[in-house]
């Protein structure tokens, strides 16, 4: 940059008082130092896990893992691997974190709504919701809805919910479906549903923005979904059969678990962060200028067109960036899991890290990990946000 | 949540002073320097690590850490004790956050072999059972399918129970629990139909149950727990202390020599092999690195195998563990310490 030629009559002096030569040395010189302290880590790390006779590498992945897992939504037994292991650990916290972030926004969005809302008991009581979660930890949450669910009865005195459905201290039973030869037409006219829909909402969209139209999308929709699919599902035979719960000695079995801690992580998650949204929404909200409101009223828009139509389009430029850090925050507090023994990521990779002796290594995957999710998150909703900004006309 | 604190003291410890003291061979000269041995035990286990009425940390593997404080510092006081779970400590044990582990822990061969430790000895024969309430009917292990289990992970019992219903071809639900005091509360909630742990970690946290009578521990024993305390691979003087220590222990039981008596044999007795042991003839002391009087100082402050087992562990306790298999061998156990010579 600044040292590009060396200009006549150059001396060593003038790279002092030259403030660009300056400030390109300083910066040269703390990448040096940087790199220097980064080289003598890692030398550091290998000298002594070799003197400790550990061989660092991710080798033992493929080695058998031995151990069992509770939850694990591909197959796993006692027998795969370690590699396969942490997959499941991985899976297990993409879906807390998944049903959770769609959890809380929910919360969040409605609490933020309601606790403007003119109705004096409804605005204290969401007041009293939000201060409450927000100003407990966590982890305290999560360990409070364990302890709530695993109040529940006990299994041989489960809620039954039509005979179908089991509540009790160890999770929610319910029938799991199974698909049976020709189930993937209903798939595939599904499919087609959702195709159709896309098409007509966007021209649904188009008419309503040159003629100003109204389309009852919502309908239209539901029944482009919902009609072909199940026409084919009835036509072909209703290909599909139901795994039942049933009692045995100790548990149920069959169907489809879902275990308290799961449940307990989720719920914790979803109200904590779901507070927090819900004071964003509620600055993005209140950020609006009220002559926006007014102008809307003016026109004949009533209450709730406004919100939907004029304030939360505009609402939604203030709250995304900051909605953006409380996903992330969620993603990462599910590593609490580890607190009730949900097997997330975190609980799994210490299993691994116990059975193999491989610390630094997966220490290192817990951190790549986590940083990839957090930030494919941001891009995504960075991406959002670009997309609903305001557009200069 | 601790096992995160310990692993990043861990890395740290690896990353930065690492070469200060990991790894490097006398951990003797870095005790006496800090005047103070750090041990790791467990998080609360009745009759093996537990606090007594005033608070202190008292039990059948803390007395081994007394008794190795004695031998190294000449006081069995002088011990800093650090809490550890089943998945942090050998974390804590390899980055020097402790000088010697002493925590109901599994010698086996990955152990000592593959993850850098020594064991320097088995100080508890045990092997793995289950705790059920007698209201399941069932009288076997063999009667579990389909049950839950409440284990705790980053154990071997975690891996022998999976080796077990597969082999028997049973199912269960594992339900993974950090500590032991974890998996009693989530027992007593009957989140899991039975627990499963060392047998004399199920006899320990039996002693706990309100009506204990409702429980029982189920005659099968599917493994072998040889327990025991470990060091940090690499330094062999230090091992040979914790080793010899724990053979002092055993021998001073088969020989007679007790915490009332050790202070009138260590002036002479008619067994050369007490003599050598109390430092009153030879130099066993010295061949260690250690005072003369080392075998004295550790009897003196925990007693012998024996009068350690009885005082935390035996039947006048509430856990009321026979000696069994932890008996010497001329009582028809397995305890066989090498001679002293």
């Amino acid at each position: 940059m600044a040292v590009s030629g060396v200009p006549a009559g150059f001396e060593l002096r003038r790279m002092w008082t030259d403030e660009r030569a300056r400030s390109a040395l300083f910066q040269v010189l703390v990448v040096l130092g940087l790199a220097l302290l980064v080289a003598f880590f890692v030398s550091n790390t290998m000298a002594n896990l070799q003197a400790r006779g550990l061989e660092p590498g991710f080798g033992f992945f493929g080695d058998t893992a031995f151990f069992d897992i509770n939850q694990k939504l591909i197959d796993y037994s006692s027998q795969s691997t370690f590699g396969r292991a942490l997959v499941v650990g991985l899976l297990n916290t993409l879906l807390v974190s998944a049903l959770g972030i769609i959890s809380a926004t929910v919360i969040g969005f409605t609490a933020g709504v309601l606790r403007l809302s003119n109705n004096w008991l409804v605005g204290r009581l969401i007041t009293v919701y939000v201060e409450f979660t927000r100003n407990v930890p966590v982890l305290l949450q999560i360990i409070f809805w364990w302890s709530v669910l695993t109040g529940l009865p006990k299994v041989a005195d489960s809620l039954s919910i039509g005979g179908a459905l089991f509540l009790n201290n160890r999770g929610v039973r319910m029938p799991a479906p199974i698909l049976e030869n020709g189930f993937g037409w209903v798939v595939i006219f599904f499919a087609l549903g959702v195709v159709a829909t896309f098409f007509v909402g966007r021209w649904a969209h188009r008419r309503h923005m040159a003629t100003g139209l109204p389309f009852p999308m919502l309908w239209v929709g539901l029944g482009l979904l919902i009609l072909p699919a199940l026409i084919v599902f009835i036509v072909s035979g209703q290909p599909l059969d139901w795994d039942m719960p049933e009692r045995t000695r100790f548990n149920y079995r069959g169907g489809f678990n879902v275990t308290p801690e799961l449940v307990a992580l989720w719920w914790a998650l979803s109200t904590y962060t779901g507070s927090f949204i819900s004071e964003i929404v509620r600055a993005g909200i209140l950020s609006v200028s009220k002559g926006q409101t007014e102008a809307a009223h003016a026109l004949g828009l009533r209450p709730r067109l406004t919100m939907r139509k004029i304030i939360i389009p505009q609402a939604l430029r203030v709250i995304i960036p900051p909605l953006t850090s409380q996903y992330l925050n969620l993603t990462k507090n599910s590593s609490l899991a580890i607190a009730i023994g949900y097997q997330d990521f975190v609980s799994i990779g210490n299993t691994v890290l116990n059975q193999s002796g491989q610390a630094i290594e997966v220490v290192g995957i817990w951190m790549v990990v986590y940083l990839s999710l957090s930030l494919a998150t941001s891009a995504f909703m960075n991406w959002y946000n670009s997309h609903i900004a305001l557009v200069d006309r | 949540m601790r096992s995160i604190k310990y692993l990043a003291a861990a890395l740290v410890a690896s990353a930065t002073i690492g070469g200060a003291s990991v790894g490097h061979a006398a951990t003797l000269d870095d005790v006496r320097a800090a005047g103070i041995l750090k041990c790791g035990i467990n998080t609360g286990l009745p009759g093996f690590a537990y606090t007594d009425d005033a608070g202190n940390w008292t039990g059948f593997d803390v007395a081994f850490c007394k008794a190795v404080a004695a031998a190294a510092l000449g006081d069995g006081n002088k011990v800093q004790y650090v809490n550890l779970t089943g998945a942090n400590r050998f974390p804590a044990l390899a980055s020097g956050e402790i000088d010697v582990l002493s925590r109901n822990t599994t010698w086996t061969f990955s152990r000592d072999v593959d993850l850098g430790f020594t064991f320097v000895g088995v100080n508890y024969y045990d092997g793995q059972g289950f705790i059920g309430r007698k209201s399941l009917g069932i009288k076997s292990a063999k009667d579990l399918d389909g049950a839950s289990v409440c284990i705790q992970t980053g154990t071997t019992t975690e891996l022998n129970l999976a080796d077990f219903f597969r082999v028997n071809k049973m199912t269960y639900e594992p339900v993974p629990i950090e500590t032991n005091e974890e998996a009693r509360v989530a027992y007593l909630a009957e989140r899991c139909d039975v627990y499963t742990t060392d047998a004399s970690g199920l006899a320990a946290t039996k002693t706990t149950f309100e009506n204990a009578d409702d429980h029982m521990v189920f005659p099968e024993i599917i493994s072998k727990e040889p327990l025991g305390p470990l060091v940090r691979q690499g330094d062999d003087q230090w091992a040979d202390i914790a080793r010899w220590t724990l053979n002092a222990l055993i021998n001073a039981e088969q020989y007679g020599v007790t915490q009332a008596n050790v202070g009138r044999m260590m002036s002479g007795t008619d067994n050369p092999e007490v003599n050598r042991m109390l430092g009153n003839e030879g130099s066993l002391g010295a061949m260690l690195g250690l005072e003369k009087d080392w075998a004295v100082n550790v009897i003196k402050s925990v007693g012998n195998y024996g009068e350690i087992f009885e005082r935390f562990l035996g039947t006048n306790t509430a856990l009321g563990l026979k000696r069994g298999q932890n008996a010497l061998y001329t009582q028809g156990g397995l305890l066989y310490a090498p001679p002293m010579r």
